[in-house]
């Protein structure tokens, strides 16, 4: 009993890993009330301690009001320090994942600055706009589309 | 404890609201009476309301399109909101806890303050302009 369980442990733990990009299936409250004004961008891309700032701030978040009441704001704040994995946290009181040093990796290369600003994709945070299922929490190249 | 709880309900909602648009405007339009006994909710008022600036950067048509029954796009991220207007989206005002704290956080950003009902009335009753 022992070894199935560990084995069906380590088979969990290994998933991520081997995964191309590892996924996670947004929680569904965190996609309800997170995902209504920007994609509900991966646990895994902030330390918990950023996620933390955010949540304890969300009356004032980047500038618009996301505040949620205490039970709701309970639950996501736990899925979000279950799932979060960077250890490098963005500068800030208000921690971007467009500031890590791992989005800059991945994207600074292959996008052009002019295509962050062109009315496509408006922004970095806006993923969808080339990521074409990222509110399924799926950023794999092949469902990658960069705007005409 | 269910009198508590009861208590609680009350407390939290408020007016108790109703769960769908038409019900939710004859709660707003009451709630608006207490002020002003002759205030009638107004779709022509809901319409300006909506569409104007209230001392900060956004409308409510900044994320919602002008009429509201178009698919919205926010106007910091760029994602993508699903219609406003009830008889676009039938998911739209069925469900007062959503509806509430959409108008605290929206009204929040638009004015800076908590939107009155008798605003709120007139908005909805924009939104459903021509619903039978």
């Amino acid at each position: 009993m022992r070894t199935l369980l560990a084995a069906a442990l380590l088979g969990l733990a290994a998933l991520p890993a081997t995964a191309d990009k590892p996924r996670l299936p947004p929680n569904p409250t965190y996609k309800a009330e997170c995902g209504s004004c920007h994609v509900p961008y991966p646990p895994k891309l902030l330390p918990a301690q950023s996620w933390r700032d955010l949540m304890a701030r969300l009356d004032r978040h980047f500038g618009s009001d996301a505040s949620l009441d205490a039970k709701t704001s309970e639950e996501i704040s736990r899925y979000l320090a279950a799932n979060a994995e960077r250890r490098d946290a963005p500068p800030g009181a208000e921690p971007r994942i467009t500031e890590t040093r791992w989005f800059h990796k991945e994207h600074d290369q292959e996008v052009p600055a002019t295509m962050w600003k062109s009315a496509a994709v408006k922004g970095p945070a806006n993923c969808a706009a080339c990521h074409t299922r990222a509110d399924d929490g799926e950023y794999s190249e092949r469902t990658l589309r960069l705007p005409k | 404890m269910k009198i508590i709880l009861l208590a609680a309900a009350v407390a939290f909602a408020g007016p108790a609201l109703a769960a769908d648009p038409a019900g939710l405007l004859a709660d707003y339009q009451a709630d608006a009476r207490k002020v002003d006994a002759a205030f009638a909710a107004s779709a022509q008022r809901g319409e300006q309301f909506f569409n104007a600036r209230h001392g900060n950067e956004w409308s409510c048509a900044s994320c919602h399109g002008a009429s509201g029954a178009a698919q919205g796009k926010h106007a910091k991220t760029g994602k993508v909101i699903a219609p406003l207007s009830p008889i676009a989206n039938p998911e739209r005002f069925a469900d007062a806890a959503r509806v509430e704290k959409w108008f605290k956080r929206n009204c929040n950003d638009v004015l800076g303050r908590a939107c009155t009902s008798a605003e709120k009335g007139d908005v909805l009753a924009f939104l459903t302009k021509g619903q039978p």
